[in-house]
């Protein structure tokens, strides 16, 4: 589904962002992308949604190389969760920012309408239907948001640092959504407990670089290497040694 | 609370307002659009002594305040940094013109004085139809009427994102004020020394915000169009309401409805 390939990227000759890149997620997986302030993480995101170009090797998304004349598709197939729900979240009422991908991408509006309700069901939030978005608050914005982007009914989902600034109930909600999506997860984020519970696999970037790519279990409970790579063990884990 | 979270707060009074149910609120939103243009080309078209014909003309935002179920007050409160601001542009009208136009008893009344006043109710009535307008039509609404009338897309987009991101924009450069007095204790306000780096500070956010956002609308297919809010009803009491509201309003302009009344007393 998702490809880089030796991938290299910087903003200016001095600082060198990702430095040979490769890695691959397959479809259906759920994938956290973790490291330290800094990293290359959300670096990987926008060059993956073209927001960015390599300086060296290649993106692919679905065996096409992210270009110009691909990016519609690529847009089209990965949907992308901001951080800051706010940024996502232009349009006066939920609904009609709901509605504006759809839309968009040409859908009739009763079946752009039809797809949002569908969504706002599945994700139990129909009471956000009719709200302004300047009115609503923190953890019904993040699932506001979400659901902006399941209604593009996209094939893979990426999400920077979705559970930020989230009370615990807000947070164990977002949790419970992003487990229940059946799509490909590409998930960037400090938190370890999130990533945990909702990912098979981890990547962990340091310095620009893979540090370490393997299943989500055995590189979280990796003392040493964490903390080598400036981060500590999920809260979770660290109770129970 | 600091005056930028009291300033928030009154902005989302406006979405209560235009959450309440009215006869005014349920008409369609490009006949009320199109009534307030018509009612603010009509008043500011009349000439600088037509006072008693002018006045006249509150009776629109009088009668759609009534129906409406929104307090004139409301509107003054609200008003109240323009209001001032009217009356300072007709603020020097009685000082370059002082020929006589009219005697009141014995007191002479200038031109200057006369135009001065036309020129203030002009800009209060205008206030006052425009305030009807968006007190009694959600935002969006209003988008969806102006792109009917085909305002440029970029134009209706602008005003869409204005209204939705100035109150993230005073959020922000209330946290930034709420820390900056936290460090300044026994300051009022934001010292003049701070301005610069305090608005340039605002600008570098609002442009960072600005990029993040053009991303957003890019991946998810934004193509320099927008839909705003779907279809814009209109129906036949819409219609009836706009062709009343423009025939009375010409009437108005046309007639001298004042002087028609004034006449039946003196005769």
């Amino acid at each position: 589904m998702i490809e880089f390939r030796n991938v290299s990227f910087s903003y200016d000759k001095e600082r060198q962002v990702l430095k040979g890149v490769s890695f691959s997620i397959g479809e259906g997986e759920s994938v956290g992308l973790i490291g330290a302030n800094g990293a290359g993480k959300s670096t990987i995101m926008k060059l993956l949604l073209g927001l960015l170009e390599p300086t060296d090797g290649s993106v692919l998304v679905k065996g096409t190389p992210v270009s110009k004349s691909s990016l519609a598709e690529v847009r089209r197939t990965l949907g992308f969760v901001l951080q800051d729900s706010d940024d996502q979240m232009f349009m006066p009422k939920v609904a009609d920012d709901m509605m504006f991908a759809p839309l968009n991408y040409g859908l009739p509006r009763n079946e752009a309408e039809a797809r949002v309700d569908e969504v706002l069901a599945r994700l139990g939030i129909q009471d956000l239907k009719e709200r302004y978005n300047h009115r609503i608050s923190g953890g019904e914005k993040r699932m506001a948001a979400i659901a902006t982007i399941l209604v593009m009914q996209p094939e893979a989902i990426l999400m920077d640092e979705p559970t930020s600034a989230l009370d615990p109930f807000n947070r164990r909600m977002i949790i419970n959504t992003v487990k229940d999506l059946k799509q490909t997860k590409l998930i960037a984020s400090h938190d370890l407990d999130m990533i945990l519970d909702t990912c098979s696999r981890v990547i962990l970037l340091s310095g620009g670089e893979i540090a370490a790519d393997g299943p989500a279990d055995a590189i979280l409970r990796d003392r040493a290497l964490l903390e080598a790579n400036r981060m500590e063990l999920p809260l979770s884990l660290a109770l129970q040694v | 609370m600091n005056r930028l979270q009291k300033a928030l707060l009154e902005m989302s009074e406006l979405d209560r307002l235009t959450a309440m149910d009215s006869p005014v609120h349920r008409l369609s939103p490009l006949a009320k659009l199109l009534v307030t243009i018509v009612y603010i080309v009509v008043t500011v078209s009349f000439g600088k002594y037509d006072l008693s014909r002018l006045v006249v003309m509150v009776l629109y935002p009088v009668l759609a305040f009534s129906l409406s179920g929104i307090p004139v007050s409301t509107c003054f409160y609200k008003l109240r940094i323009a209001i001032p601001l009217v009356i300072f542009v007709g603020l020097f009208n009685p000082l370059f013109d002082k020929a006589p136009l009219l005697h009141i008893g014995n007191v002479a009344v200038s031109g200057g004085v006369v135009s001065m006043l036309t020129l203030v109710l002009k800009g209060i009535f205008s206030l006052m139809a425009s305030f009807i307008l968006v007190a009694t039509t959600p935002i969006d609404r209003i988008c969806a009427a102006l792109r009917k009338l085909h305002v440029p897309s970029m134009l209706v987009t602008l005003l869409l994102l204005t209204f939705r991101y100035a109150g993230v924009m005073m959020q922000e450069a209330a946290v930034m004020s709420d820390a900056y007095r936290l460090r300044a204790p026994g300051q009022k306000g934001v010292h003049i020394s701070a301005w610069g780096s305090f608005t340039g500070q605002l600008l570098l956010r609002s442009m960072d915000r600005a990029e993040r956002l053009y991303a957003s609308m890019q991946l998810r297919g934004f193509r320099g169009e927008f839909d705003y809010a779907g279809p814009v009803p209109f129906t036949l009491r819409d219609a009836i309401f706009l062709i009343v509201c423009a025939a009375v309003f010409i009437l108005f302009r046309t007639v001298d409805i004042a002087a028609l009344i004034g006449g039946l007393f003196v005769r």
